[in-house]
């Protein structure tokens, strides 16, 4: 596969180690009073959809970015490549 | 002063040099190295440092070739930079003092093996080894790619048949058989 | 020796004879022949014996499809089974064998299956061998292995080099006959990047074969023109010899070029072959068709092939398949090749056409009707010829082709997730559905059958692919003749006429194959292996689709193919590996001491890819455990040195670099004071050890994290996803230095004097005290760093300097500590000396165990939020019976202490359910004196003193032994703060 890194263009999949579902970025808060509960679901229950899905990718053997890819598992088509700190910006990570 | 003396890479007291047909492999051990990182909040002032120091900030996938001081850029916001060992050989201190708060600096020069690829068959020989497009590239052009497995920068130079390699020192022994391999292999 | 089916005229170079071996006798053939042309044009049908009956084969087809004519190339240790006679370019000096035959090849004693054939139908095995049930292994099985099979390998090492390589275009052109070539000139002229690959060794496709023109020139002659300009253009890669045999994800295709197969041995360096991974933005499928036989009653003599190659044959190698020959055809293109046959001068016995509108010929016979049955033992001699009125009538032959119409090559268009679809015209499918990315299919592969055809659907297809405007440019004039074909696939009546000629499934399997309920083609395929030899079904799936769709009532669309799947053509392990091989399987790493280690001839061990020094056995030590014994006593009696630079490092700077490695590790590092180290555990969010180190903190901000050995890269991975993905603005960077500096250990009682000689600064115990870190000089000025840290439990450092001094530092570690006769110890003492201090490594860290398990369960704090910290608190992590790390030693003290064992209660069953805990390291320690080890044990911490029972049953072990403090030397830590 051709992943097509925002910043460094196009570029073989097998450059990357791949760790699953982008849901890796919400970390729970740990202080919630739920928070055994959150970790427990952060922790072990994810979705395997046949089809779209947001993944992590990092660049082992290029610029150490996480990437989120947006990548149809049935087909490979990548619809959307997007920096990880990025996009745990966008959701708020920043403290 | 100490009276230690360096051994290169490969493990000689003289860097290695093969000379093949169309094509030259020599172990450069003459390059100092230290890593740059821009602090948060603090990118353009780091920049702003690279550009004094180097004439010009290296870009995404991109070196400046300058000198005494070379540079290339390694990931978002972070740099390699290097200098002739004579005259560097305590680079990361000499940034440090350059960079101040702006910047985390770190020392490399013991990380990497670099070989120098030269000669009319450079092209033929990057393309036995790893995925970049060298036919496309242009002096200053930079790649981390994979080559035998291991992370190693294919830095396009200025001249037109010259490739330096940067990998990683322990395993310099083992990219060093992959290039003579390779360098047999087009002979 | 004359060479009696040779022919005039072709592609050949009679000038360049070469001599050969087949079967021992020698043989002459020119350059430009290959194998099987030469063969034929010395008279030799008779190539190989079938896989299942041992029948007699000859070649079937003149390319990278044929199923029979299967050699064992070279000798010795370049021996080569399975090659193609087809593909294999004749070379000065060949020497070839037939094989899958017991005795010669004329009487193959293994021929007596095909008298037996009705018991050898498919499914055979599967029925026959199923009882008694031990019998399957050791009767059976060994008899099935040694008659089936085709080629043998040499057992030997193949002395030659494989490589591998890289290559980017616009346009990868996948096929070089008449739209090959004209998608190639398309493009190229228009300046595109373009690479043009094709498996054959010259040029040109179908077009080398025929003898129409295009333009005024021959169309052989064409193509060499088109070569001689692609060649001029700078921009166009021209590929001989290299099949693509896979297309993959976004443009990725796989191809194997053939670099040195037409010689006998390769030039010294060069590779054997090249599997090249091309990155492409378009590419144009120019894969042409392949002919399918005819199935009827032994249509698998030698002398029976496709009327293609009878062709190929005459007009490109000159060779006459025989002096005799009848076409058996179902359309126009069987005509073609009597035309040429006889344009050649050789007899046409006859064409067999089952149309009552065939074409009629001035030159030969037509007759309206079938073979239905041949003969001849070792190739044929006569076929029977059914005509329409009923009669029978004997040709007297020596070669009969078949022509069946023609499939086009649609295999890569299904490498991704294209199915093709059907056109009825053609009788054939034809691509379809998704194809790979930027895949454009032009000519035969596309459908389109004529040579104009092949080169408009060429020229379009490029210009397509590129996205160039303007008009077609005018073409030259080709033959535009139409498929004219009634589709007929076999002769009613017949059983034994073979689909699939190399795994001898014949019709009458496919019939029993539905009879006994088979109705999915996959099914169908997995049943009679049809399709499953080596040529994966190129000639003979469409036949079995067609009966099985007339058995069950369907149209062969319903039915559907089975899926095609990478290589297109077997591909050598050899190529896959490429360099990657023996020693080079993976990288080497060298650690900074490793020239010194080996001139003291130390014994090395791999890990995680670096050479480490496992022990240095002296003169006159004969078992390691004496090497192992003298260095571990040595060094806790006087100083030791061990190279730790394997040890991942790792550069964490930044203003927020304390709060950052409160995160990561579970224990607390805000407070660390600047000159200190301390010890961390690193959790998984599941509370899982994920890994355990050092930090010492040099500034304010800024510390250098160890990790294990094994664990340097995932740990670095991990904590760049949590400084990116989980706290994206703390103000942290990261990079590894692990290779940067050389880094030993200095351990032992007399370590402090030893250093005290080499290092510039005061390392007393007050000015430098345990677990203290600094950045020093040392021999007068080399910068370097210290750590006061113990993993052997004694008074220790480890001394850093930049890579390159590593070995000066060790060489003068070496010379001053001599009066304290330094001993150098390796990973067997260093891994002794840990577990006679307690210390957990990666055999207690392995990916089950917590914090709590480890003993260090109070370390994980509850002041802050960390990786893994919410999870460790949960009830299944805190069960009160929790597996706790303590020590075990033998009550009788001779008694080994095995890894792995588990431990049982002193007096109970011994079994799973009753299971207590295991042994996970285990030493002999030479300062005890006896075996020690270390284990989880259920509530372990409170079972100390408690006798129990310590068994492998695998390995007949059943011990006496006691719990103890899993700190067998000095437990009070009073040596280490020395």
């Amino acid at each position: 596969m051709i992943i097509d890194h925002p910043l460094l263009g196009p570029r073989d999949s097998s450059e990357f180690t791949y760790l699953g579902d982008a849901k890796l970025i919400e970390r729970p808060d740990p202080d919630a009073e739920t928070a055994t509960r959150d970790f427990y679901e952060y922790a072990y229950l994810r979705d395997n959809p046949a089809g779209w899905h947001e993944e992590l990718w990092f660049h082992e053997a290029g610029d150490r970015s996480w990437l989120v890819v947006t990548r149809n598992t049935l087909t490979h088509e990548i619809s959307k490549v997007e920096m990880a700190r990025d996009v745990a910006r966008g959701k708020g990570r920043s403290k | 002063m100490h009276d230690l003396q360096t051994i290169t890479a490969l493990g000689g007291a003289t860097p290695r040099v093969d000379v093949f047909n169309h094509i030259t492999i020599t172990e450069n051990d003459g390059v100092a190295l230290a890593s740059v990182a821009a602090r948060l909040g603090r990118e353009a002032a780091c920049r702003k440092v690279l550009k004094k120091l180097l004439g010009a900030v290296p870009e995404t996938g991109r070196a400046v070739l300058h000198d005494p001081e070379a540079g290339f850029c390694m990931g978002p916001d972070q740099w390699m930079l290097g200098a002739p060992r004579v005259s560097h050989e305590l680079i990361a201190d000499q940034l440090k003092t350059l960079f101040g708060d702006n910047a985390s600096v770190t020392e490399q020069s013991g990380a990497w093996v670099c070989f120098d690829i030269t000669g009319a068959a450079m092209r033929d020989m990057c393309e036995r080894l790893c995925a970049v497009p060298i036919r496309q590239m242009v002096a200053g052009d930079v790649r981390r790619t994979v080559i035998h497995q291991l992370g190693c920068f294919v830095i396009r130079r200025t001249a037109d048949d010259h490739v330096r390699i940067f990998g990683p020192r322990a395993s310099a022994a083992t990219l060093h058989h992959a290039l003579m391999t390779a360098a047999a292999s087009i002979a | 020796m004359t060479q009696k089916n040779r022919l005039d005229g072709g592609q050949i170079d009679t000038a360049i004879p070469m001599n050969f071996k087949f079967d021992g006798k020698s043989y002459i053939g020119y350059q430009g022949d290959t194998l099987a042309s030469a063969l034929l044009a010395n008279g030799v049908r008779l190539m190989g014996r079938s896989f299942k009956y041992h029948r007699p084969r000859g070649v079937l087809s003149a390319g990278s499809e044929e199923p029979n004519a299967l050699v064992q190339l070279r000798s010795g240790a370049r021996q080569e089974p399975n090659t193609r006679a087809t593909t294999t370019e004749l070379f000065d000096g060949l020497v070839a064998k037939s094989q899958n035959r017991l005795g010669s090849l004329r009487f193959d004693a293994m021929a007596i299956n095909d008298r037996f054939s009705n018991f050898l139908t498919a499914g055979f095995y599967y029925k026959t061998f199923m009882w008694p049930k031990a019998f399957w292994e050791k009767v059976y099985e060994p008899i099935i292995r040694k008659a089936a099979g085709l080629g043998s390998l040499s057992l030997l090492d193949d002395p030659d080099v494989y490589d591998k390589g890289f290559l980017h275009c616009d346009l990868l052109v996948i096929g070089a006959g008449p739209a090959g070539l004209m998608a190639a000139l398309t493009a190229g002229r228009s300046g595109a990047n373009v690479i043009l690959a094709d498996e054959d060794f010259t040029f040109g496709g179908r077009l080398n074969s025929e003898t129409f023109g295009i333009g005024d020139d021959a169309g052989a002659v064409w193509a060499a023109g088109a070569v001689a300009e692609l060649a001029s253009l700078p921009n166009v890669r021209l590929m001989v010899r290299t099949t693509v045999i896979g297309a993959f994800d976004h443009g990725i295709y796989g191809a194997v070029e053939r670099v040195s197969d037409h010689v006998a041995v390769p030039d010294a360096g060069k590779p054997r072959q090249i599997l090249w991974r091309i990155y492409t933005q378009r590419t144009v499928l120019a894969a042409g068709a392949i002919e399918r036989p005819i199935a009827f009653e032994n249509n698998d003599r030698p002398g029976i092939m496709l009327g293609s190659a009878i062709r190929t044959y005459a007009n490109r190698y000159g060779v006459a398949a025989d002096k005799r020959i009848a076409i058996f055809t179902n359309n126009d293109d069987g005509h073609r090749t009597a035309a040429d046959l006889h344009a050649k001068g050789v007899k046409i016995a006859a064409v067999v056409d089952v149309r009552a509108d065939a074409p009629r010929s001035m030159d030969f016979e037509v007759l309206h009707g079938q073979v239905v049955d041949t003969k001849g033992r070792l190739g044929l001699t006569f076929a029977d010829v059914k005509l329409a009125d009923g009669t029978i009538r004997t040709l007297d032959i020596g070669a009969l082709g078949m022509s069946g119409g023609w499939n086009p090559n649609v295999h890569m268009t299904c490498h991704q997730r294209g199915r093709p679809t059907w056109n009825a015209d053609l009788a054939a499918f034809v691509p379809g559905g998704t194809l790979p990315d930027g895949m454009i299919v032009a000519g035969a592969a596309n459908g389109d059958m004529s040579t104009a055809g092949a080169l408009r659907g060429g020229a379009q297809a490029a210009r397509a692919a590129l996205g160039l405007k303007g008009r077609l440019p005018k073409l030259p004039a080709a033959e535009d003749a139409p498929v004219n074909l009634t589709p007929f696939w076999y002769v009613e009546g017949c059983s034994r006429a073979w689909l699939d000629q190399q795994n001898d499934v014949t019709v009458k399997d496919v019939k029993l194959s539905h009879q006994e309920g088979f109705r999915s083609v996959e099914h169908l395929k997995r049943y009679t292996t049809l399709g499953m030899a080596t040529d994966q079904g190129k000639t003979s799936n469409m036949g079995g689709l067609a009966i099985m769709a007339e058995l069950a009532g369907k149209t062969i669309p319903q039915v559907g193919t089975t899926i095609f799947r990478p290589p297109y053509t077997p591909t050598a392990i050899g190529v896959l590996a490429g360099r990657h091989r023996g020693q080079d399987f993976h990288p080497k790493r060298l650690t900074p001491s490793h020239t010194w280690a080996a001139e003291q001839g130390a014994v090395f061990v791999e890990v995680g890819n670096w050479m480490r020094a496992q022990w240095f056995p002296k003169e006159g030590e004969s078992h390691w455990r004496e090497s192992v014994d003298r260095e571990v006593l040595a060094t806790r009696g006087s100083v030791g040195v061990c190279d730790v630079t394997t040890l991942g490092k790792i550069d964490v700077q930044g203003v927020d670099s304390a709060d950052f490695l409160n995160k990561i590790y579970c224990n607390g590092f805000a407070k660390l004071a600047v000159g200190k180290v301390r010890y961390g555990l690193m959790l998984r969010e599941d509370g899982i050890a994920l890994d355990d180190g050092t930090a010492g903190r040099l500034a304010e901000d800024h510390f250098v994290v160890t990790t294990t050995t094994a664990n340097a890269l995932p740990v670095y991975r991990h904590m760049e996803f949590v400084r990116q993905c989980l706290f994206p603005d703390m103000d942290v960077q990261l990079i590894s230095t692990t290779e940067a500096w050389a880094q030993y250990a200095v351990a032992g009682p007399n370590s402090r004097k030893l250093l005290e000689k080499i290092v510039d600064q005061d390392i007393s115990n007050d000015a430098f005290p345990f677990m203290a870190c600094a950045n020093i000089t040392i021999c007068g000025g080399l910068r370097a760093r210290l750590f006061r840290i113990s993993f052997s439990g004694e008074l220790a450092f480890e001394i850093a300097v930049p890579t390159a001094y590593g070995d000066a530092l060790m060489r003068k570690i070496m010379e001053a500590g001599a009066e304290f006769d330094v001993t150098p110890y390796g990973t067997e003492a260093l891994g002794v000396m840990r577990m006679e201090k307690g210390h957990a490594t990666g055999n207690e860290l392995n990916g089950t165990t917590s914090a709590l398990n480890l003993g260090m369960g109070r370390m994980v704090s509850t002041a802050k939020d960390s990786i893994g910290s919410v999870l460790s608190r949960r009830d299944g992590m805190n069960a009160a019976d929790a597996l706790m790390q303590v020590g075990i030693k033998p009550l009788d003290l001779g008694d080994p202490v095995p890894a792995g064992a588990h431990l049982m209660n002193a007096d109970g069953p011994v079994d799973a359910a009753h299971d207590q805990g295991y042994v996970t390291s285990a030493c002999y320690s030479p300062n005890l004196g006896h075996a020690i080890g270390l284990a989880f044990i259920k509530d372990g911490s409170n079972r100390i003193g408690e006798k129990m029972r310590l068994v492998s049953p695998l390995t007949g072990v059943d011990v006496a032994v006691e719990i103890v403090s899993a700190h067998f030397i000095d437990p009070k830590g009073e040596r280490l703060r020395a």
